[in-house]
């Protein structure tokens, strides 16, 4: 792993070679925003930026778990159905009379579970995480249906309740609870990471299992926390998804998935393992909101450009990171 | 026990013959008829015939997904592949003046193959030419390629009426249905190309280990680039089969999940993720297991998204048999000796996420 260039040269090429793809982001998001900004006039308005986050907060969430399992080179493609599950487990528990704090309870028991499950089957059995999660993925959208069919609707007083709560300026400028939540979420990650023996065994896995097995630190504990991490920041999402549609859909969610992986590549996670930030991932989930933004406001272009330009922008960072020579098998 | 049932047990395709066989007896026992086939108007009608014709696009997509996950990599844009080959065809037969025409249906196919060959070969540029992770090069077609094939039908569902087209999907040869013919045509068309020359133990090789084979004297990047073009031609066929079935080109829905659904097959085929060894005759049960498990639950009237769960249990119970893990430690409680310790043969591969 190359963490810092130990060659000579210029100043401005010492910047550590790890910093490069999320700088790289960084720019990419300040260049989007500025077309946007130069495009359409209501566009400089604050609300729009606020507005990303309230649409994809509990994108956020599950992006950052799925950061971890990425860190330590696995993958998790049940998170997009554990936040379909968690939504309507608890619709089904509201609507069935359970007091509300043992609903957030349970509903944020599922997904850790689930994760500590698969976390398991795939440390102690040498299986695949891609067929793990892929089971996991099937099980948890099947009890979705298994529950109902339909959406439910929630009309629980304190869903309401966060789901109309706003936090905002005099001059109408606001954001949603989630995002707070979404935020927390994003530092207590980013601290974990950065600063805790957890964070640092999870960059030592994903950077070589074998050495970090014989330095002597503890892979299956943390391979099966990083699992069940992914899970409750599922869960967390579900939640947050819920407050926003104030629904459980069985349907719901669907393919979430590979937003969620689009926006850590993008944001300079290398999928072998081993490098990247939780910032990054923040700057990928709002480049992938911004997009949606844009074509939004263009109003002339069709949805489904949306898709073709996430798989640009998929293409063009993986060959940026290939082009400055990370790691990347 | 005996030599023979021991040698039995361990064939790699005891496993999955058992799966199928037990479905298809519970099946037989919770509806007695389900076995039954009746000829009609000179083709063959029953239950077992519909599973061997809706199978046969899954078939077709696990193929060539075999080759690819055999040299170590995998394809998750068969299913965008499988709707933008469909689009392209439906469009092009819907905007000619007769859709019945033979020349005007055979030229829809072959562009829309040569299509899906373009993005085949895209993807195999990107893994083997370029050196990105196979899981996140077909991923930016995965993506993309929904975008693409909902362009080419401008988000909207084309329906065609041309009988040659539709006979793809629907039609009948010597009683049996033709897509069943197409399957098995492919199926042998790769066993002969792969078996019966050196060209399968080449691909086995590239797939466990890419340098030492390009040392031994093979193109390792040829041969990469190769199945990924070999993967997109199986899903363009398969998409022409699964457009035929119902007439119409949706891009949004056509092939969704059918790389999930090809993935597993290759696994409960036994062939294993990480490459280096390939199964065809596996993949083609896996594929007929996945399609009698469908059968199986639409005929309980259990609604399609619950049969997930079943899928579940069935993904998690064939991936434990197999894994080398689960095996040791269940003989060592079964027969109270500790076994010879087994070197696991995928120890160097674990860093590789798949």
């Amino acid at each position: 792993m190359t963490s810092t260039s130990l060659t000579t040269g210029p100043s401005w090429a010492r910047l550590p070679r790890r910093h490069v793809p999320v700088l790289v982001t960084l720019a990419l998001l300040l260049v989007m925003y500025g077309i946007g900004v130069s495009q359409y006039r209501a566009f400089s308005n604050i609300q729009v930026i606020f507005n990303v986050f309230i649409d994809n907060g509990f994108l956020l969430v599950v992006a950052v778990g799925m950061t971890f399992v990425i860190l330590t080179g696995g993958i998790d493609l049940s998170v997009g159905s554990v936040v379909a599950m968690t939504a309507m487990v608890s619709a089904w528990l509201l609507q069935s009379g359970l007091p509300t704090l043992l609903v957030l309870v349970i509903a944020l028991l599922i997904g850790p579970t689930l994760g500590f499950l698969m976390g398991c089957a795939i440390h102690f059995f040498d299986l695949q995480p891609f067929i793990v999660t892929l089971a996991g993925m099937f099980f948890a959208r099947g009890m979705c249906t298994f529950i109902s069919d339909a959406s439910i609707p929630i009309t629980d007083g304190f869903w309401t309740t966060m789901s109309q709560y706003r936090i905002g300026d005099p001059r109408g400028n606001f954001v949603s609870a989630s995002v707070l939540i979404a935020f927390a979420v994003v530092l207590v990650a980013a601290y974990v990471l950065a600063y805790t023996r957890l964070g640092r065994n999870v960059y030592a896995i994903g950077g070589n299992p074998q050495s970090a097995l014989l330095m002597g630190l503890p892979v299956a504990r943390t391979r099966i926390a990083v699992y069940t991490i992914s899970g409750l920041c599922s869960a967390i999402g579900g939640i947050l998804l819920s407050f926003y549609t104030l629904s459980g859909a069985p349907l719901i969610a669907v393919g979430m998935e590979l937003d969620v992986i689009a926006a850590v590549v993008i944001g300079g996670t290398v999928l072998t393992g081993g490098s990247g930030y939780i910032f990054g991932t923040v700057l990928g989930v709002l480049v992938l909101g911004v997009i949606q933004t844009l074509i939004t406001f263009d109003g002339g272009l069709s949805s489904w450009w949306t898709k073709i330009v996430i798989g640009g922008l998929l293409f063009a960072f993986i060959l940026f990171q290939r082009l400055i020579g990370i790691r990347y098998k | 026990m005996s030599e023979r049932a021991k040698s039995m047990l361990n064939h790699r395709l005891f496993w999955p013959v058992a799966v199928l066989v037990v479905m298809l007896v519970a099946n037989t026992v919770y509806r007695p008829g389900f076995l039954s086939i009746e000829v009609n108007n000179g083709h063959l009608y029953g239950t077992p015939i519909d599973i061997l014709r809706l199978s046969a696009p899954l078939i077709l997509v696990a193929l060539g997904m075999t080759l690819v996950i055999s040299t170590g990599g995998i394809d998750l844009s068969v299913g965008s592949t499988c709707a933008i080959s469909g689009a392209i065809a439906c469009l092009y037969i819907s905007r000619a003046p007769d859709q019945n025409n033979l020349v005007t249906v055979f030229t829809a196919l072959a562009m829309a193959l040569g299509v899906a060959l373009a993005l085949g070969a895209w993807n195999g540029v990107l893994v083997s030419v370029i050196g990105i992770q196979p899981i996140i090069a077909t991923l930016i077609l995965m993506v993309a390629g929904r975008g693409l094939a909902q362009l080419v039908t401008e988000g909207q569902i084309i329906t065609i009426n041309s009988g040659p087209f539709r006979a793809i999907g629907l039609g009948h040869f010597l009683t049996l249905p033709l897509a069943i013919f197409i399957a098995l045509g492919a199926a042998l068309l790769i066993a002969g190309l792969t078996r019966r020359t050196a060209l399968g133990m080449i691909v086995e090789s590239v797939g466990g280990n890419r340098e030492a084979s390009r040392l031994a004297g093979i193109r390792s990047a040829r041969i990469v680039f190769l199945v990924y073009v070999v993967s997109a031609a199986c899903a363009a066929i398969a998409g022409f089969m699964m457009t035929a079935n119902v007439s119409s080109a949706d891009g949004n829905n056509t092939g969704l999940w059918v790389e999930l659904d090809a993935i597993l097959a290759v696994v409960i085929g036994g062939t294993s993720l990480a490459g280096g060894r390939f199964y065809l005759s596996g993949t083609i049960l896996g594929a007929l297991i996945i399609q009698t498990l469908t059968t199986t639950v639409y005929a309980m009237n259990i609604s399609p998204q619950t049969a997930l769960l079943f899928k579940a249990v069935v993904v998690i119970a064939v991936c434990l048999i197999q894994a080398p893990a689960f095996r040791a430690k269940f003989s060592r409680r079964g027969r109270g000796t500790p076994p010879p310790p087994t070197p696991s043969p995928q120890r160097q591969k674990e860093e590789v996420p798949a």
